[in-house]
């Protein structure tokens, strides 16, 4: 599935429900706070629903789909008022928009509002270019940067060339091509320390391709990501620093990486 | 053989640090992917022709009663024998009841996962019959005693180095190091193993409906040498394996070779329809099919039809990281990586492999490359699914999502729960990261963990908001 373009963008300023997302929201608020910053900046009316929770992903991915649609029903519930969801992680938005259809699939009438939802449901910076038609102006930052493709973001939605054309208005940013970018990092959610020395293996590899890419900067969109090779990175001594993509793009590129102190 | 999956965890970390095994894969994987890349990218209708041919097997599927007796009734045209095996000890028991009909001595066999699947040389052996794989990667393997570790590359996991050892050992020497040089050598061995030969067992990549014939592809010549040469020719073969014309064949051969190898096409594509005719120069006098079912029409009617799709290509444990790391040998059975993480569950039992399904990050690169669009990650999920329900996964791990449904339907004991861990984070912290944590040491024995910031998101903005 891969998310729709639309051809001009809304013609009122839609009101967005930002799906924070439990890792942003207890780990790395900055990202969340980037995001609203952003969505505003492209012209939005941006509302956080309080009640927002989990988006039920861990337990779907570990067959408890009973559970899963508890939650998902939850996240509806608290989304369906809102013209468009935006959250900062592909891996989140691809549950909520790839998978609720299935996990509520026995009740007919549930799986239709989670289908007319997921259609309304969008990755930061998909919904960014995309829908909003928007472009960073008078960002700058003096660095160089690798971007690592996140699996749910590039395979379920479609999230690849968007990111790249927004970085590319940051002036003073250039790109280094990152080897195997569209390879897992070993992050999986549960999967990194279900099965922790493959898990290693795999982003053991990455880290090495990083550092060949010679970029000062590591960027994605997904925080499960990022935390997984910024601390691999970090636990062989690397200079490089990683950052998720919104906070460069809202201008806190100096602002301290993940891993590091404020 | 032996199903170790449920060794796969160790299996997977004596892997990891075998230096020269993983020496052999990063070798291997980097040269199929970019290959297959670069043929995909070369022709432009190879998008459509996934989508194509996923119908057609969809279609072949939906109607495989019918396509089946099609073929058995050609294949019984052209003079040759179908036998059907429910599973893999019938299987077995077919194939030695010819062998020994025939009082073979001597045993050729072309490349055959569905022979690795129903343990058919140790069966063999045991009945005092020589048996000699004459495909390269398998001849090496066979030599090494060990299964194969890729469904298209047997020896994957094996290095030049060990592979001279084991020619040395075997056909005593001298010593040869050159690819070309060992090559050769294993062909002179083959050669006059192909003219002794009583049987030659080889799989059916494709059995054509319409004409009764096997189809065969490989890159040695060697499972034609093993099919024409030996008195008997039989087929091992799964009941998905039918296609119904020539032509639909070929659709999947545009795919097979690109997908497998990164080729246009293999360089042997044999067609073998029956037993020698009065006219023909050579061929074997009989030629027998053994259809092999072992768990795959359970596979038909339930949730894993589109498993039935495959047609063994290895494309998705080529650019699985996982099979990557680990390599065939530590999913402790035939099929690896990502169709042998649905196969094997299937056919060997969900308790027998527990770790298959569940060692996945479902990142999905496997089905963006299936020539036949099998959703694999789907599969797996399905798999978990099926484990959850009969209580297979941990029972911590089950009391531990249901505690996670309970609290995160609480959004206020949620978000307050959430707030004691992000402070006792905060205070483990040094320098913005945590280097050892000791109830998170799966994360923490390999990298560190970021420290959270401080307040949550949803604090500051209430905050905020309240001002
Ligand atoms: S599942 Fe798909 S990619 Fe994997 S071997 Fe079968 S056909 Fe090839």
């Amino acid at each position: 599935m891969t998310t729709p373009q639309s051809a001009s963008r809304p013609a009122s300023p839609p009101r967005v429900g930002l799906f924070v997302t439990c890792l942003v929201d207890a780990m790395r608020p900055s990202v969340g706070f980037a995001a609203l910053k952003l969505l505003r900046d492209a012209g939005c009316r941006v509302e956080v629903p309080d009640a927002q929770t989990c988006c039920g992903q861990p337990a779907f991915n570990s067959g408890d789909t009973a559970d899963a649609a508890v939650l998902a029903r939850r996240f509806i519930e608290s989304f369906e008022p809102y013209d468009y969801v935006v959250g900062p992680s592909g891996s989140c938005v691809g549950m909520t928009r790839a998978h609720y259809e299935e996990v509520l699939s026995n009740d007919p009438a549930w799986s239709e509002r989670a289908r007319r939802l997921g259609e309304r449901t969008y990755e930061l910076m998909s919904f960014l270019v995309d829908v909003m038609h928007y472009t960073p102006t008078d960002v700058k930052l003096d660095s160089s940067f690798t971007y690592h493709d996140s699996c749910s973001g590039l395979r379920e939605l479609g999230v690849h060339d968007q990111p790249r054309a927004l970085l590319d208005k940051v002036t003073g940013l250039t790109l280094k091509p990152l080897e195997g970018n569209d390879v897992c990092c070993g992050f999986g959610g549960t999967f990194c320390v279900k099965y922790p020395s493959i898990s290693n293996a795999v982003v053991t590899e990455k880290a090495e391709a990083i550092e060949r890419s010679g970029a000062q900067l590591l960027l994605g969109g997904d925080l499960g990501c990022l935390m997984n090779m910024s601390g691999k990175l970090k636990r062989q001594g690397s200079k490089v620093r990683s950052l998720h993509a919104a906070e460069v793009l809202a201008g806190m590129g100096n602002g301290p990486a993940i891993g590091e102190e404020d | 053989m032996e199903i170790r999956s449920k060794e796969f965890k160790s299996r997977a970390v004596f892997a990891i640090h075998d230096a020269s095994l993983q020496q052999a894969m990063g070798k291997a994987r980097d040269g199929f992917v970019g290959k297959r890349a670069q043929q995909a990218a070369e022709l432009p209708e190879f998008e459509a022709l996934r989508e194509e041919a996923k119908n057609l097997k969809n279609h072949i599927l939906e109607n495989l009663d019918h396509y089946l007796e099609r073929y058995e009734d050609a294949v019984k045209r052209a003079g040759g024998h179908v036998h059907w095996a429910r599973d893999a000890q019938e299987a077995r028991a077919i194939i030695l009841d010819i062998c020994k009909r025939v009082n073979a001595k001597t045993i050729t066999k072309g490349k055959s996962m569905v022979s690795e699947e129903i343990d058919l040389n140790e069966a063999l052996i045991e009945h005092g019959m020589e048996v000699v794989e004459t495909d390269l990667g398998e001849y090496i393997i066979q030599l090494a005693n060990e299964p194969p570790s890729h469904i298209i590359a047997p020896a994957v996991h094996k290095t030049k180095n060990q592979v001279s050892d084991l020619f040395e050992a075997a056909h005593g020497g001298p010593r040869k190091t050159e690819v070309a040089d060992l090559v050769n050598e294993a062909r002179q061995v083959l050669r006059e193993k192909y003219f002794r030969a009583d049987v030659g067992i080889t799989g059916g990549n494709f059995l054509i409906a319409e004409t009764g014939s096997s189809m065969i592809v490989t890159n040695e010549g060697n499972g034609d040498l093993t099919q024409t040469l030996a008195k008997v020719h039989i087929v091992t073969s799964g009941i998905e394996r039918v296609v119904p014309t020539l032509d639909d064949a070929t659709l999947f051969l545009r795919l097979l070779a690109r997908s497998a190898t990164g080729q246009e096409t293999e360089t042997y594509t044999t067609i073998s329809t029956g037993p020698r005719r009065a006219t023909d120069l050579d061929g074997p006098e009989e030629y027998h099919v053994v259809l092999v079912d072992n768990g795959r029409s359970k596979m038909l009617a339930g949730h894993f039809r589109d498993m039935l799709r495959c047609i063994r290509c290895g494309a998705c444990m080529n650019h699985c990281p996982v099979y990557g790391s680990v390599g065939g040998h530590a999913y402790g059975w035939v099929y690896p990586g990502p169709m042998g993480s649905v196969l094997t569950p299937l056919i060997k039992g969900l308790d027998n492999a527990y770790d298959l399904p569940n060692a996945c990050t479902l990142n999905g690169r496997c089905a963006s490359v299936c020539p036949v669009k099998i959703p694999l990650p789907d599969l797996l999920r399905e798999l978990r699914h099926l484990q959850h329900q009969q209580e297979l996964s941990p029972v911590m791990q089950r009391r531990a999502l249901k505690a996670w449904r309970f609290v995160a339907t609480r959004p206020k004991l949620y978000h307050a729960g959430e707030w004691i861990a992000v402070r006792v984070l905060k205070l483990l912290g040094r320098k913005g990261s945590i280097r050892r944590l000791p109830f998170a040491q799966a994360w923490t024995d390999v990298r560190d963990l970021p420290t959270p910031e401080g307040q949550t998101f949803l604090q500051r903005w209430q905050a905020q908001r309240g001002k």
